[in-house]
């Protein structure tokens, strides 16, 4: 019988549900997600500070790249924001913070 | 209760007329929704390695002092340690050895470091994962490299260091002192750069201005400048997420436009017909809504939910062809999920709004037509 | 019931095409039974059809509807009156393609909130009384003309309106065609629905259920039955 069929919004409904519920999960996820990786961020940070480490090892193509936070003024990046690097990774990284101080 | 069944009438209606043009629709919501998943993908890794980078650069050194020579990074004569121990509040001052080797086997580069937590014995080596997984070697495997002066000096690995810490520790090489020096032809006297711990971290300005003044030649690194290097990685501002960003609003744009423009002789006689058997123009407003609306939402909801399984459970893989850039090792990185509230509220904001708006602006000017229109 | 005087029409006023619809119309039109207006076209039959049905309002004069003038009311009432006091079935129908028959029924009721399953039972039941029960779920797309204005028929009926307005009803219809909607005309008359309609078919014009016809002609009344 015709009247049985299912009402459009029934099943927009549905897959908001879905949509809702998965939504939920990575918000779950999200509040777990620090307090599981606990432990291992605490590990590489320990490490991190006993070898003395001062930068991520994100992008190892160059100096400047690899040790962002280490390049001097005279290395690349100084062109930015208006410029795209040599290197993509370039475009993705602002200049050291201490790049752009003009004195200590 | 008139008032939901009457909405659910609506929305009922505004789900037919979608499916009415099923291509157009699903086309556009495919669009829309790899929008939104860029986007989010996007803030979701920029916020994740910002939060990584804070927790992991936490320990890092309070002070760093180069010293630079006409423009560059030159060593540091190991005498400058004395001159910076006799610097008032500098409570200890130890130098750093590190460099980088250009690996032509793999035509990698790794970050050679002398951990100053262990010591290492003469011709051994601890490597990081990348390292290990780029020539394909573990414990026991013996790695030699070209010295300074041409001679090879070679290195048993005595293990790797955990993958789990790659994002600091990928490509590293932990050598000893001596295999060090050697390695690179480094006098004895020389240093990388010294590291500087404070006795009171709330002096570490003046401190950094007595080293200043004691060593006109050297260049001071703070702590605070190295974790904010990596608290605007990925910021909006960067050009390839700005060239994503742009192209991100110009489909929006062209979305908008599309809609601004599309409103067809069939959907204004539509809305005729519509209004001539009763409906308010309000009622007809609120279907288009309705449909922006779903449109908009399904979009945000499927393009945030494939972003975040991208980023946090396939390790970002689309966006790894730009991270790794031209270097050959590539840290595989595993990203703790987390996410910036506000960053999704604004992304919510700025993707269902306009585009629901969007609908609603053309359909506005044709709903004000008069009904009698169907009759003429 | 419904009173009309000294109502004119013009339309794109001001400007080198402007055109005068009506002319000053005087009429009063009773509740029940079925009126048919003639002319030619151009004659402003529609157009009257438009101003009692509460579509358009009158440039002047004044339409009365039940005592309560209606001609200067602000357009959100003009349609809540129109869509529980009128049912329209339009010349070419104007049923919204894409969907189903019994969709298409049942829109004019959606601003109304009804229960969706009494709706549905309602718009089921105005089918089976045309004899499209089994082309309920069928696309408009595929009806044929005669078909497809038994769908307009139920769908002006769906709220249960006084008076029913059919403009040009067999202009698209054969003669067989024509027949039938005279018959489901004459049910709706005996049901007690007020029938306007407007035609320049003879066939529909001498047909024994008409009660009276009214005669235009360049937007005057020039017979009023």
């Amino acid at each position: 019988m015709s009247t049985l069929r299912v009402r459009p919004s029934t099943v927009l409904f549905a897959i908001l549900a879905v949509g809702g519920v998965a939504f939920g999960t990575t918000c779950v996820e999200a509040c777990l997600g620090p307090g599981r990786a606990a432990v291992r961020l605490a590990r590489t940070a320990r490490l991190a500070e006993r070898l003395q480490l001062t930068d991520l090892c994100l992008f190892t193509e160059a100096r400047y790249t690899r040790h962002a936070s280490q390049a001097d003024r005279h290395a690349a990046f100084q062109d930015h924001p208006a410029a795209l690097e040599h290197f993509p990774s370039g475009s993705l990284m602002p200049p050291s913070g201490a790049a752009n101080r003009a004195s200590p | 209760m008139a008032g939901l069944e009457r909405q659910r009438q609506l929305l009922d209606f505004a789900l037919s007329s979608l499916a009415r043009r099923p291509m157009k629709n699903l086309a556009s919501l495919t669009v829309y929704t790899a929008v939104v998943f860029l986007l989010s993908s996007v803030m979701l890794m920029s916020h994740a390695i910002r939060r990584e980078a804070a927790a992991l650069l936490a320990g890092a050194p309070e002070l760093v002092v180069q010293r630079l020579v006409a423009g560059r990074h030159d060593l540091i004569p190991t005498d400058r340690l004395a001159t910076i121990r006799a610097v008032r509040g500098v409570a200890a001052a130890g130098g750093r050895l590190w460099g980088y080797l250009f690996d032509p086997a793999v035509a990698a580069n790794y970050t050679f470091l002398v951990p100053p937590d262990r010591s290492i014995a003469a011709g051994t080596a601890i490597i990081g994962s990348s390292v290990a997984a780029v020539r394909g070697v573990g414990p026991g495997d013996v790695m030699s490299f070209r010295g300074y002066d041409g001679r090879p000096v070679a290195f048993t690995v005595t293990s790797t260091i955990a993958a789990e810490s790659a994002l600091v520790a990928a490509d590293l090489f932990l050598v000893s002192e001596g295999d060090f020096r050697r390695l690179f032809g480094i006098p004895a006297d020389r240093f990388t750069d010294i590291v500087v711990t404070i006795r009171n971290p709330r002096e570490v300005r003046t401190v950094a201005e007595k080293i200043d003044a004691a060593l006109p030649d050297a260049r001071i690194i703070l702590r605070d400048e190295m974790r904010r290097t990596y608290e605007s990685v990925f910021d909006w501002r960067e050009g390839m997420v700005l060239v994503l960003l742009v192209g991100a609003i110009l489909a929006f744009a062209i979305f908008s436009w599309e809609k601004a423009s599309g409103l067809s002789a069939d959907e204004r006689r539509e809305i005729g017909i519509l209004k001539a058997v009763g409906w308010e123009t309000a009622d007809v407003i609120g279907v288009k809504m309705l449909e922006g609306l779903v449109m908009s939402l399904t979009a945000f909801l499927a393009g945030y939910g494939l972003a975040f399984l991208h980023v946090f459970h396939f390790g970002a893989r689309l966006f790894e062809p730009v991270l790794k850039g031209w270097s050959v090792l590539y840290p595989e990185f595993p990203l703790a999920p987390s996410v910036d509230e506000i960053q999704m509220a604004s992304l919510f904001f700025f993707t269902v709004f306009p585009y629901t708006l969007a609908t609603i602006v053309p359909i506005w000017r044709a709903a004000v037509v008069d009904p009698d229109m169907v009759m003429r | 019931m419904i009173h009309l005087s000294d109502v004119r029409k013009v339309f794109n006023q001001g400007r080198p095409n402007e055109v005068w619809a009506l002319n000053g119309i005087n009429l009063t039109l009773r509740q029940g039974g079925a009126t048919v207006f003639r002319g030619p076209s151009g004659s402003g039959k529609t157009t009257l059809l438009t101003l009692v049905g509460c579509l358009a309002r009158p440039s002047s004069g004044r339409v009365r509807l039940k005592d309560r003038d209606i001609s200067g009311l602000p357009e959100r009432f003009l349609t809540e009156i129109r869509r529980s006091t009128f049912g329209f079935v339009f010349q070419n129908f104007n049923l919204l393609s894409g969907l189903s028959a019994i969709q298409n029924v049942m829109i004019p009721a959606y601003p109304r909130g009804l229960p969706h399953k009494a709706l549905r039972r309602r718009a089921m039941a105005l089918l089976d009384m045309l004899d499209m029960g089994d082309k309920a779920e069928a696309e408009t797309r595929w009806l044929s003309g005669g078909e497809a204005q038994r769908i307009a028929i139920a769908r002006a009926l769906i709220n249960d309106p006084e008076v029913v307005i059919a403009d040009e009803p067999t202009a698209n219809l054969d003669s067989g065609l024509s027949a039938q909607f005279l018959a489901i005309a004459g049910r709706l008359k005996r049901d007690g629905k007020t029938l306007l309609v407007t035609s320049h078919d003879p066939f529909v014009c001498e047909a024994a259920l008409v009660d009276r016809v009214v005669t235009l002609h360049d937007g005057r009344i020039v017979e009023a039955g």
